[in-house]
Formats: C-alpha cells, structure tokens, sequence
C-alpha cells in the first residue's frame, strides 16, 4: 500500500518528505530500540517509535525504511525534523499509542 | 589482504558525537551500492558497520575505520582510541552492555551491538587492551549470497 494512502486512512500527519508519499509500504515494525530495528526491521517497512532524537533518521535510512511514525503526538528533537527534511525522509506523526496504531496498521497491510 | 586490495578508503569517527553518528555506514552502504555489490551482502554489511560505528561514538574517543574490498570480500576494520573492553567474552553476550543511563534512553546500549556484528558478519576478531582502545576486523565474503 501506498505510504499517502496509509496516512490518509489512518489520519497521520506528514512533518517531512512530503514527496517521498508515493512509496510502497510492505510493513512495519514496533520498537524503541535502535539496535532491534537496525537487526529486525525490513526495507519498506514504516518504523513506530517514540524516539524522537536524530538518530532514527540515519537508521531509517540505513534500512531503507518508507518512513518513521512518531507515536503519542511526539514532536521530533528540532535536530530531529531538519535531519527529515534535509533528507526528505517522511517522519510522520500520530495521536496514537504504539500499540493502537500497529494494530490499525496491521489491520490495514495483512488483515482483513 | 590489504597486500591485494582493489579497493582501500580511510574515515575517522569521532566518538560522543551522536551528531554525525551513521554518516560513515551510511557512506560505506552508498559505496558498496555504486560498486554493484549484492544486496544481501550490503544489508548486512551495513548493519554489522552501524553497530560498528555506534560503539566508538558511544564509547571510544575516537577511531580510525578502514574500508576494503578485494575479489574475496569486504572487511572493514576500525581501530578506537578509548577505553577498550576489560572482558571480551561477556561484551559479546547479548544484553550485556556499559552504557549509560542516557545512552539507554535514546534506545541505544541494549547489549545487541557486538552479537549484532557478529551475526551479520561471516568473520569477526575483535582485541582490546583497556585503557587504550579496542580493535576490531570485520568480513563478509563476496563468494557466499546469504538469503537475505
């Protein structure tokens, strides 16, 4: 599914690489921890953290991951947002927990 | 191997600058990616050179990391200056870790960073002399297309 389709069905807010909407989203991966995303996570999956230092940036991209989703309305580190934006990497923002959206996402990827 | 290297480029990482942390693997992924290497092998290499680069910025003061790609394989071997590993044997026990409160809470320091390496990798020598620094030679063959 695509990256815009999924934030308009979840109603997620894009901060950054708003030109980057169009990529193929394959799945997602829940964590807070650097070390399991950069061992765990696949390329073209969204990212769901609270982390919000500038860090997860270089490790998103590393990956290749199709974006980062900000959980609890988190607002990014500013180092953070700028990073995103230099980039154009997608760093997108939800009111939900990380649990209420991996569900929702989950639902929307592989369930029915 | 550096005798028949096709390939050698120098970096230096400098360590407690979480600032820059990741350009050096990012740099090594891109390199590897304009070479045409498999991707199999660039996605674990990468993973094995965060990690890598990681823990000089965590621990070390600074290090110098080599990149080098012959017909075999790619090995990359960073040598820190910092303050080395007492006990290596438990260092590459996972969850084990020295990291700092702060560190942990920026998701980093969860102990998975050597057995990280170690799993991504087809070789890996790791030595230490506390209080000096710690040197570590990491290689991933050309020869081998792992499944992802």
């Amino acid at each position: 599914m695509k990256l815009k389709n999924i934030i308009n069905e979840l109603n997620i807010k894009a901060l950054s690489g708003q030109d980057q909407l169009d990529a193929e989203v394959k799945g997602a991966y829940t964590s807070d921890l650097l070390s399991d995303v950069i061992a765990n996570s696949k390329a073209d999956d969204l990212w769901i953290t609270m982390q919000k230092h500038q860090n997860i940036i270089a490790v998103a991209k590393l990956k290749d991951l199709a974006g980062i989703i900000l959980v609890n309305d988190r607002e990014p580190d500013q180092e953070t947002i700028k990073k995103a934006k230099d980039e154009s990497f997608p760093l997108l923002a939800t009111k939900l927990s990380a649990f209420e959206i991996s569900g929702k996402l989950y639902t929307l990827l592989k369930g029915k | 191997m550096h005798a028949e290297a096709e390939l050698s480029l120098n970096f230096e990482i400098k360590g407690k600058n979480f600032s820059q942390a990741g350009t050096i693997s990012t740099k090594i992924k891109e390199i590897l990616q304009e070479l045409g290497i498999p991707m199999s092998i660039i996605r674990r290499t990468a993973i094995a050179a965060y990690e890598a680069e990681m823990n000089v910025v965590m621990y070390a003061d600074r290090a110098n990391l080599t990149l080098c790609l012959t017909p075999a394989g790619i090995t990359i071997s960073i040598n820190d200056k910092g303050p080395g590993i007492e006990d290596i044997k438990q260092a590459m026990e996972e969850g084990f870790s020295t990291a700092t409160d702060e560190i942990r809470e920026m998701g980093f320091g969860a102990g998975m960073g050597l057995p990280n390496i170690k799993k991504n990798s087809d070789k890996m020598k790791i030595s230490s002399i506390p209080g000096k620094g710690t040197s570590l030679d990491i290689f991933f063959s050309l020869s081998k297309v792992s499944e992802q």
